[in-house]
């Protein structure tokens, strides 16, 4: 019973409920859904697609989750997907070896590289300027989209190359790409800020900047560096994005995606309002919200539903979570049970 | 989302072109319209030029672009045009704006996109109290009073839908087939009616079945990601009908990706007729297109020149498009404009 009580209350619990409801309702519309077998030597099946399809909102939400730790928000992170494509498939295209891995390895580093110059802009506009997060990217999340226009001529660019196809759609050692890649960083993130005391300054940053600035945290360039992290997370998102469809689509690409990668931050269980973050909530949050996109296509949600069938599923389990809610159950429970069980906070 | 829309206006607008050479040919309308403003000249004045206001919608979208150029190119000079032309970037203000500027410019035609369909009755109405024929492409107005414009030009979405849904009847309808169908914005006026036409061309024929219906949004990602549901719950899938060539050519990659033969396993057919899908076409990954052709110039001309030569022209010209198979796309695409 404690066991229980425990489990229902730790806040990834209903997240982690919403995800296997959805896996379990795939499967039971096509029992094939959850089977992953070997095709052409590599692993397929719903699962991972699942993985391969998660990997981009999990880079741009790994990165919205430091920033969001230190109080701030993002929304520039579409936008910058957008011009990441824009760059990098424009100078593929442009080359005269579109196929080779140099080309490409030095396409993604022109992308690579604009990223840093618009994240470090961002970091400055939020960090030096002291302008408010929000507006300071809202900035760049409208303009964002115009410079990428700009780059490829307002056309979807198109390119054919083997090596930058691979990025989304290839597989090593049976697994998709993509996932490896997103995986690795959210790997490095979680060792850096759990295993040094980056995370506790984020943090700390997050509560109270001026506090922290006293105690000697320097907060500028922590700001800084997370809007820096995040601009670079979402280019490689970007790069992820254009190689899954082999064009940069200025007028799409990553479209609407900083709310999605927000709700994946809250629904993981960050506070908006800054501080404790948890990067493996943010996980769980980004597999519900891929996963109940991949679902509305497999248990074949009516078109004209489909924005509904969303907005309760992100409604319910945020109630859930609501520790105003949860209370509320817990005192029926409780009155339901005879026997009281006092449960460690 | 804008660009959604931009995909579909240029779907749009692309139908446009083609039709209507054919369709333009005069009809029995009645009142012969004697008060085309450029006075002057009576009957056939192919001497001095024509002076033409356009408001273009602005430059969303590949389509959009290769529209435009179409009546930079058609309305020239040497063609007898003395064309005005205007970017109304996506406002109706300025559109507003264009057209009272060329009221004011006294120019014999003005012809324009809406932006959007409703609040034109006024300027429209100054139009028609200083004698201005007014010529609608690609997209229509909504008012009651339809003497406030000659014609609108544009594509017909039921018919693509139905043309798709014909072919897919005839060529491969033959043997029962299951159909997957990549539907636009929802919503959006060429997705309810891609949607309608297809369904009317093949309700009939007993072996087509639509085993699944899902929005794609117009774009490659959202094709790509929905074409993956698919062929995760429906292992038998023959046909995939997407609703423009941006989609498609996401099923194409959603398709490869799990090991089948676009175009061979599964079946491809969809509308627009861009760049890309044509190209996809021609290597055989898509089995056929139904073409919206953005080339609009020509046709417009043609109705220019017709009320100019104080003849009548149809309330509603549907410009008639092209469609392609394999080899037919093979053979078009080093002439492609856009």
């Amino acid at each position: 019973m404690t066991g229980l009580a425990q489990l229902t209350r730790h806040r990834l619990f209903w997240p982690i409920v919403a995800l296997f409801v959805l896996l379990l309702a795939s499967t039971l519309k096509h029992h094939t859904f959850i089977e992953v077998t070997i095709r052409d030597g590599h692993l397929y099946g719903g699962p991972i697609d699942i993985l391969r399809r998660s990997s981009i909102l999990l880079l741009v939400a790994l990165g919205m989750t430091l920033v969001i730790a230190t109080r701030g928000i993002d929304l520039s992170v579409g936008a910058v997907m957008a011009i990441a494509g824009a760059v990098t498939l424009s100078q593929i295209a442009d080359s005269p070896d579109p196929g080779s891995l140099t080309t490409v390895a030095l396409a993604m580093a022109t992308g690579l590289a604009v990223c840093l110059v618009i994240g470090v802009f961002n970091g400055f506009l939020v960090a030096v300027l002291g302008i408010q997060p929000i507006i300071a990217t809202l900035v760049l999340m409208t303009a964002g989209r115009g410079i990428a226009m700009l780059i490829t001529g307002g056309q979807i660019t198109t390119v054919t190359s083997a090596p930058y196809k691979a990025l989304a759609s290839g597989f090593w050692l049976g697994l998709p790409i993509a996932a490896l890649i997103a995986g690795f960083f959210f790997a490095v993130v979680a060792v850096v800020t759990r295993r040094t005391a980056l995370g506790v300054l984020i943090e700390s940053v997050g509560i109270n900047p001026v506090a922290s600035r006293l105690a000697g945290v320097r907060a500028r360039t922590i700001i800084w560096t997370v809007y820096v992290l995040c601009a670079l997370f979402a280019c490689i998102a970007g790069f992820l994005q254009s190689s899954n469809i082999m064009a940069a689509d200025s007028n799409n690409a990553g479209l609407f995606i900083e709310l999605d990668a927000i709700l994946a931050v809250v629904i993981g269980g960050t506070s908006l309002a800054g501080g404790k973050f948890s990067l493996t909530g943010t996980l769980v949050g980004v597999l519900v919200i891929t996963t109940l996109t991949l679902s509305i296509t497999v248990i074949g949600i009516p078109v004209n539903a489909v924005s509904l069938f969303k907005a309760l599923v992100v409604i319910v389990v945020c109630l859930l979570q609501s520790p105003v809610v949860q209370h509320k159950l817990r005192a029926r429970r409780r009155k339901a049970a005879p026997v009281p069980v006092e449960v460690p906070a | 989302m804008v660009s959604k829309k931009f995909s579909m206006l240029a779907a749009g607008v692309a139908v446009l072109a083609l039709g209507l050479s054919a369709c333009s040919s005069d009809d029995g309308d009645t009142k012969t319209d004697a008060g085309s403003s450029s006075t002057g000249d009576t009957g056939g004045s192919s001497g001095d030029t024509i002076k033409v206001g356009f408001s273009q919608v602005g430059a969303e979208s590949g389509w959009r672009a290769a529209n435009t150029k179409s009546i930079q190119d058609t309305l020239t000079k040497e063609n007898g045009f003395d064309l005005s032309f205007s970017d109304a970037q996506q406002k109706q203000e300025n559109q507003i704006q264009a057209i009272r500027s060329y009221i004011a410019q006294g120019v014999d035609y003005i012809a324009f996109s809406p932006v959007v369909e409703t609040g034109w009755d006024a300027v429209l109405q100054e139009a028609k109290s200083a004698n201005i024929p007014v010529i609608l492409t690609d997209r229509a107005v909504d008012t009651q009073d339809k003497t406030l414009y000659k014609t609108f030009i544009g594509s017909d979405f039921v018919e693509e839908g139905k043309r798709v849904g014909e072919w897919v009847s005839n060529n491969l309808g033959t043997e029962p087939i299951n159909v997957v169908e990549l539907q636009g914005t929802t919503g959006s006026a060429p997705a309810i009616d891609r949607k309608q036409g297809f369904l009317d061309a093949t309700k009939d024929n007993t072996n087509i079945k639509i085993i699944a219906s899902q929005t794609g949004d117009f774009t490659r990602d959202g094709g790509k990601k929905v074409m993956e549901g698919f062929l995760q719950s429906n292992p038998d899938i023959d046909v995939v009908y997407a609703h423009n060539d941006d989609m498609a050519l996401g099923a194409i990659e959603a398709i490869e990706a799990a090991g089948k033969t676009p175009g061979k396993d599964i079946k491809i057919v969809s509308i627009d007729g861009v760049k890309d899908g044509m190209t996809a076409l021609s290597e055989g990954k898509i089995n056929y297109i139904v073409e919206c052709n953005p080339l609009l110039g020509p046709d417009l001309a043609k109705i220019i020149q017709t009320l100019h030569d104080g003849g009548t022209v149809e309330p509603r010209i549907v410009t008639q498009d092209g469609a392609f198979d394999q080899e037919q796309a093979k053979a078009a695409l080093p002439d492609r404009q856009y």
